[in-house]
């Protein structure tokens, strides 16, 4: 894909529930490969955002397209098997699954092995369990998680919860991937692991980036480009930057100067 | 090699089930077993199967419908309609008594399973109710006063009946698409973001659940001589989901082991019509006070069986011990 096509596009999308409009007007743009910061005030409209992009809500009004494909109305399994994919504000794991499990379901949609297959216990549900399996290890082995890989996901610590949550993400085999406030929670030294660890994603998967992240720290650390949200529209765009000396965001976050 | 054994374990298993269907069918033939035993097999056999059905809709995908009377009214009836009616013999009878069933989850499933929680219990109640009325009102079935049906349920075709039944649910349970439906449980919204089509597979549950349960009906029907409309009330879903219940929610070994106690402990108790009633309620609620996970939690039996050889360090992991 060249620079010029974007691997998303959102044009003028917006969402109201029924005289509020959550958001309207946004215009976004994400190029392969770019990791891409979406910061705003609370209730601002990101995880609103977020949700339009999953398929959660449906735009009232604007496209949205990955790569050449129009995303509006799919339903939010199909966006994923599509290939965005992403993690929750709120972790939303299958508590009572196993670490592995956790990763097998995100592997589901890839599976061959039919329904009847497992039911009869034919070759290729032995075969596909198995590649299953052997896939989802490998992935715990990045993410180093093998070693807990038999736990209940529930009782894993915060850390490691937030990233069995990256690691289910990114086992759908995404092409962009939506981070909901991932260092939410976290201690500076998590959270600079964190940094790492999506760094190391980036490169290892080629992945695009989209991250929500109220840490300042991380957001002007590791994103190229942000946008900022305010009151469901876009105020602000450009690198840490200009972001940083955006006359308006100031504004958005620490509220207007008295004159 | 560990195909191997696994597949050990399962033929394992069909051989001591073979075992003990022909002991037992010898002992029936024999006159050791008087009828009074043998209905109650004949009732175990019939709850496991109803047990197993739900506790796939409820334990593992997590949808909590309490309409399941209803299918087991639906395979009831239609398999009657089959052998009664139309003289059909009565394996033909109880494939269409489930797939009747099967069809009648599926319609009730694709609008009502857009509900959740109580919402669709509600729902499920209401179906397994309309139902009740509905065959309560056609005379081609006999309405009220019901149907006679002729004693066609021998022990082979039940106990090949139930263990296709937990076959098949434990295999379906123990695969990619099993633990869809237990994400779907876990989470629906994060399934959903996961690629997992939430829809196809609680409607996927539904149907093989409410096949089996319309199994179940024609079992029943062909066992107890008549079938009236009022016995698939919801008095009788509230049975089943007991069973489900008191089993642990999630648990397919709980839920048979629940079948098989409560069914024995319900009929000694028959003995002592009086008390019965107000025993039984307090088995229930003793066991919700001391273990409200239900008796086996939402583990396996299986899972027990494997502990010591985990813990020696040989860990294999097959899914079972966090399924279901």
């Amino acid at each position: 894909m060249t620079a010029k096509t974007p691997l998303l596009k959102v044009e003028n999308v917006g969402i109201r529930f029924g005289g509020l409009k959550a958001v309207s007007d946004v215009n976004l743009e994400l190029n392969q490969g770019e990791l891409v910061g979406l910061i705003g005030p609370n209730g601002a409209g990101k995880t609103t955002f977020f949700n339009l992009l999953t398929g959660v809500y449906v735009p009232t009004e604007g496209m949205i397209s990955l790569g050449s494909e129009k995303l509006n109305g799919l339903a939010p399994y199909k966006i994923n098997q599509k290939g965005i994919s992403r993690t929750f504000q709120n972790i939303r794991l299958f508590s009572d699954l196993s670490v592995l499990d956790n990763v097998k379901v995100a592997y589901h949609s890839l599976a061959k092995h039919s329904i009847v297959s497992s039911l009869l216990r034919l070759p290729s549900h032995f075969s596909g369990e198995k590649e299953m399996e052997e896939k989802a290890i490998e992935f715990l082995k990045i993410f180093k998680l093998e070693s807990v890989m038999h736990e209940q996901a529930k009782n894993l610590p915060y850390g490691q919860q937030r990233r069995l949550e990256i690691a289910r993400a990114l086992a759908a085999n995404p092409k962009l991937l939506l981070l909901d406030e991932p260092a939410a929670g976290m201690n500076p030294q998590e959270t600079e692991e964190l940094m790492n660890l999506i760094a190391l994603i980036r490169e290892r998967f080629s992945l695009t980036i989209l991250l929500i992240e109220h840490d300042m720290l991380l957001v002007m650390g590791v994103c190229e480009r942000i946008y900022v949200l305010d009151h469901g529209q876009l105020i602000a765009q450009g690198n840490p930057e200009q972001i940083r000396n955006n006359p308006k965001v100031i504004e958005a976050y620490l509220g207007e100067e008295v004159s | 090699m560990n195909l191997l054994k696994k597949a050990k374990g399962f033929w394992g298993t069909i051989v001591l089930v073979v075992i003990f269907s022909v002991v037992t069918q010898l002992l029936i033939n024999g006159g050791t077993l008087n009828s009074f035993y043998v209905n109650t097999l004949f009732s175990i056999g019939i709850n496991i199967i109803l047990a197993a059905s739900l506790h796939l809709i409820i334990g593992v995908t997590g949808q909590f419908s309490i309409g399941h009377a209803g299918f087991l009214a639906v395979g009831a009836y239609a398999s009657a309609i089959i052998t009664m009616k139309l003289g059909l013999p009565f394996p033909v009878a109880i494939i269409a008594g489930g797939a009747a069933a099967a069809i009648a989850g599926l319609i009730i499933g694709i609008p009502t399973l857009r509900l959740r929680g109580d919402y669709l219990a509600i729902a499920t109640l209401g179906f397994g109710e309309i139902v009740k009325i509905v065959f309560l009102n056609i005379d081609y079935i006999g309405g009220a006063s019901g149907m006679t049906v002729t004693h066609l349920t021998t022990w082979p075709w039940l106990i090949a009946c139930v263990v296709i039944t937990i076959v098949v649910i434990v295999n379906f349970t123990n695969s990619t698409h099993g633990r869809a439906c237990i994400s779907i449980r876990e989470n629906e919204i994060a399934a959903d973001a996961m690629g997992i089509n939430t829809t196809f597979y609680k409607v996927m549950a539904f149907i093989i659940g409410a096949f089996f349960a319309g199994v179940a009906g024609a079992l029943h029907a062909h066992n107890f001589y008549i079938i009236q409309p009022p016995n698939f009330g919801f008095l009788k879903s509230f049975d089943i989901l007991i069973l489900v219940v008191i089993g642990g929610l999630g648990s397919m070994s709980g839920a048979v082991i629940a079948a098989i106690a409560l069914t024995i402990i319900s009929t000694f108790l028959s003995s002592y019509p009086e008390v019965r009633m107000v025993i039984y309620s307090l088995v229930l609620i003793v066991m919700m006070l001391f273990r409200p996970q239900g008796l086996m939690g939402s583990k396996e039996i299986t899972s027990f069986l494997k502990l010591g050889k985990a813990a020696k360090g040989g860990v294999h992991h097959d899914g079972k011990n966090t399924v279901a």
